[in-house]
């Protein structure tokens, strides 16, 4: 196929040329950030929590008045759970991944280091591992008699003493990885505050943060064996067959509520939907791209027929003299549909500009990290598809202009 | 001539009916996403109340430590408990109101009435004046109930609805967290958004369901909480929620000044309050009050969520497109009509009458294509009500927003049809003449 001929046509009708290319342009611009941020969001949707996401549900309960004996209240509610038929495990926690309030603490490797080196999520509960369904990679899980009552360990750091410290954390591995690479973390010694110190004596492999804003930072985790007592705040989890799932919860209900009447159940539900409620903005959001990526194609699709269209009327005199000059109908056919592809093309070139353009401004006031390569082939293909599914009709109906047009004058 | 031109737009729009209808639904569709967002900005962006924002001021202190690392500029958005105390009793301000909220435990004082729980703002008597919140039946409390820390509530209409069937219930009785209050009142439906005086837990969404005693709230044995609490330093109360910790931040203050004159003397004794604390050894800083109005304290905390900002800009980039097209479109389908330009301009027609021939079949096509746009930007904004965001009762359609749309759909295609129909208008009558 020659090239040069159609490329002639094209210098003699510059205008809609340039009308083309530049909607081609911002198109391919707008396409390119825009499955770039869509599959941001489905990346971020997809992080890990480590927990059997099926079979764990959450029952959260708050007292009228302050407790007398919170832990032994605990205690009571959560041997109340075991009994309930089809629960495999019970067990309490202050968070859980993704569950959206999160407590942190501030990890530091030495007492004396006077800035943190990072953040980490500090989870308190007991029995995390069976219940949330953690898979431990090193070292040991923490035992019964690590516990210790949160009053107690609270005076300590109130009145400065290192008494009771350091006690013994599971941490997960991307938190192991990070503070020690490529060294076993069991053993090694972490400070929350100058006198609170953890020594590590597990690992597990994942274990994801209430709030993950950064993938980066997802994973850090630390478990610490604290009794929290029973409180608006902590969580009971229970680990339980899917099918199981809406009956030990409404069982656990009746059960808390048995134990005592005057308490409130704040939150019912199962981890699939902690889950969903955490992401359901990014799923928003991911939603709202794709619909404007599908206008932005179907627009330009629209304005391409258009053109083709009155460009097919416009030449039909030309085409005529081809047909009548021996052209065949898949000659004529070809050259609109290759005329199209380099016009698609040109306006691809001017496009990418554009599209690291649009990333640049998208870094410096939304935060958005930078473009990565792959994803202007991604905008390029969609234009040539759309381009070319365009021009199909207008190409098929300049095909079917017979060569008797050549000898007619008008 | 304008009845002319019209009639000429709309022979020729029916002449071409697959390139108008093109045009018609590009220029439809870039309106209707531009107006979605223009219409969930403009009511995100709103004042939330007009009439009142100019006297409403957020007093901020800042009791921090001097060196705390990581600490930002900016004092605390809320005070602690006995900062909040003080400055509620300071009594320079006509009118002030402290206040937070939680969730409470509620029943009718019936025996065997089930509990539910209910969101409640715990505030001083002057919110309801403060902030013109409109009664349904009965009043709000007096100072006097402050400070005898009377066991009295105010309830929503929602709230009213649910448990007394919306009849008249002043005087009744509720039984609030094991303690009985009675009804002093019920408020009309009064949800500001965003609700300024509280961006604690975001900025839109619904308001709170009963109005309690700030201090009658304080006295309660519940366990829920004092709201959102900020603390500073190694805590050894961590996990107890003390409302009088002196490290942690919780408690919201507002007052109304009438006048510039007030404003300044009531910046004055903000800082005279931290001078004194400071010289009571509470405050570590230099005295660094902020006093904000209520939209500036709006502008500062950013209540505009970024998603929303980044759509609108997405919203503009797809009108920017639809426009290109058309642009494209108008010149292809003035092209065509250069036989019938050249018979016009043949006989007597200036350029500038082409001109403007041209450009009433644009305006005929912008209206057209508002009008098209209208139930656009309507399911835009059913699909932004159906996402799950705190703003979604916020999208609905405003009727200003219509004379928006079509102003912006009729000014987007004049503008998109000026430069064709200034290259139609250029056609060379002989030309077109010659080749008839």
């Amino acid at each position: 196929m020659e090239l040069r001929p159609i490329l002639a046509t094209l210098r003699r009708h510059k205008v809609i040329l340039w009308l083309l290319m530049l909607e081609i342009a911002l198109s391919c611009a707008i396409i390119c950030n825009g499955v770039f941020l869509v599959a941001q969001r489905l990346r971020h949707m997809d992080m890990p929590s480590g927990v059997a996401e099926h079979e764990v549900v959450q029952i959260q309960q708050a007292s009228i008045a302050p407790l007398a004996d919170r832990y032994a209240r605990a205690q009571e509610d959560l041997a109340a759970l075991r009994k309930i038929p089809g629960v495999q495990a019970a067990g309490m926690s202050n968070q859980v991944p993704f569950g959206g309030t999160s407590s942190n603490g501030n990890v530091m490797l030495s007492p004396t280091q006077p800035h943190r080196t990072l953040s980490t999520a500090t989870y308190f509960g007991e029995n995390l591992l069976p219940t949330l369904g953690l898979r431990l990679v090193a070292g040991r899980a923490l035992r019964t008699d690590d516990y210790v009552d949160a009053d107690v360990v609270l005076k300590s750091l109130a009145d400065g003493s290192e008494k009771g410290f350091p006690m013994p954390t599971v941490i997960s591995q991307a938190l192991a990885e990070r503070l020690w690479p490529r060294q076993s973390p069991l053993g090694k010694l972490i400070w929350l505050t100058p006198t609170a110190s953890f020594r590590v004596v597990g690992m597990v492999a994942t274990l994801a943060r209430a709030n993950a804003y950064d993938i980066a930072t997802a994973q850090y985790s630390m478990i610490i064996p604290l009794h929290m007592g029973a409180a608006k705040d902590q969580s009971y989890l229970l680990r339980t067959r899917p099918q199981d799932r809406q009956r030990v919860l409404a069982a656990a209900a009746a059960a808390l509520k048995r134990a005592d009447p005057t308490r409130v159940i704040t939150h019912m539900r199962t981890y699939d939907q902690i889950r969903s409620d955490y992401f359901r903005d990014d799923h928003a959001m991911a939603g709202m791209l794709v619909s404007v990526i599908m206008a932005v194609l179907l627009v330009t699709g629209l304005g391409i027929v258009g053109l083709a269209s009155f460009w097919v009327a416009q030449r039909r005199r030309q085409i005529g003299i081809r047909r009548a000059l021996g052209a065949r109908r898949a000659d004529i056919l070809h050259y609109f549909q290759t005329e199209n592809f380099l016009i698609v093309t040109f306006g691809i070139g001017l496009g990418m500009v554009l599209a690291y353009a649009i990333n640049l401004f998208l870094m410096l006031h939304y935060e958005l990290p930078r473009l990565p390569g792959i994803y202007f082939p991604v905008g390029a293909l969609a234009l040539w598809g759309i381009g070319q599914l365009a021009v199909l009709g207008p190409a098929l109906r300049a095909a079917a202009v017979p060569p008797v047009v050549a000898t007619r004058s008008v | 001539m304008f009845g002319y031109y019209l009639d000429l737009a709309l022979r020729s729009l029916r002449r071409h009916k697959v390139l108008s209808a093109l045009m018609m639904l590009a220029i439809g569709l870039g309106i209707g996403a531009s107006v979605t967002m223009l219409a969930v900005l403009h009511n995100l962006s709103g004042n939330p109340l007009p009439g009142r924002s100019n006297v409403l001021f957020h007093p901020q202190v800042d009791p921090r430590p001097a060196d705390l690392p990581g600490a930002k500029e900016e004092p605390p958005d809320d005070l602690t408990y006995l900062d909040a105390v003080n400055l509620y009793r300071l009594g320079v301000a006509p009118r002030g109101a402290v206040m937070s909220a939680n969730w409470l435990p509620v029943r009718k004082d019936a025996p065997d009435s089930p509990l539910a729980m209910y969101t409640d703002r715990a505030t001083t008597a002057d919110f309801f004046a403060m902030f013109g919140v409109p009664f349904l039946y009965g009043s709000a409390w007096s100072a006097q109930d402050d400070a005898n820390h009377a066991q009295v509530v105010v309830l929503s209409q929602a709230m009213n609805q649910k448990l007394f069937g919306g009849a008249d219930s002043v005087g009744k009785t509720l039984v609030i967290a094991t303690k009985t209050f009675r009804v002093a009142g019920v408020v009309a439906d009064w949800n500001p958004q965003p609700h300024f005086y509280d961006l604690n837990s975001g900025a839109f969404g619904k308001a709170e369901q009963m109005y309690l005693p700030f201090f009658t709230w304080l006295d309660l044995p519940q366990d829920y909480g004092y709201g959102p609490m900020n603390c500073w330093g190694n805590d050894p109360n961590a996990g107890t929620h003390d409302p009088k910790a002196k490290q942690c931040t919780w408690a919201q203050f507002w007052v109304q000044l009438d006048t510039p004159a007030q404003v300044a003397d009531y910046r004055a004794a903000l800082v005279q309050y931290s001078r004194q604390q400071h010289q009571l050894g509470r405050f570590q800083r230099e005295p660094d009050v902020r006093l904000r109005n209520l939209l500036d304290w709006l502008d500062y905390k950013h209540v505009i969520p970024v998603t929303v900002r980044m759509q609108t800009w997405i919203a503009f980039g797809v009108l920017l497109i639809c426009l290109v097209n058309t642009v494209g479109l108008m010149v292809a389908k003035f092209l065509r009509k250069s036989g019938e330009i050249g018979v016009r301009r043949a006989l007597g027609a200036s350029r500038r009458d082409v001109f403007a021939q041209c450009l009433m079949e644009a305006g005929v096509v912008g209206v057209a294509g508002g009008v098209l746009g209208l139930p656009l930007a309507w399911l835009g904004l059913w699909m932004v009500r159906q996402q799950p965001v705190s703003f979604a009762a916020s999208a609905h359609f405003d009727p200003s927003m219509l004379g928006t749309a079509l102003s912006l759909s009729v000014l987007s295609a004049l503008g998109a049809g000026l430069w064709p129909a200034w290259r139609a208008s250029r056609v060379a009558p002989a030309l077109q003449v010659k080749s008839l």
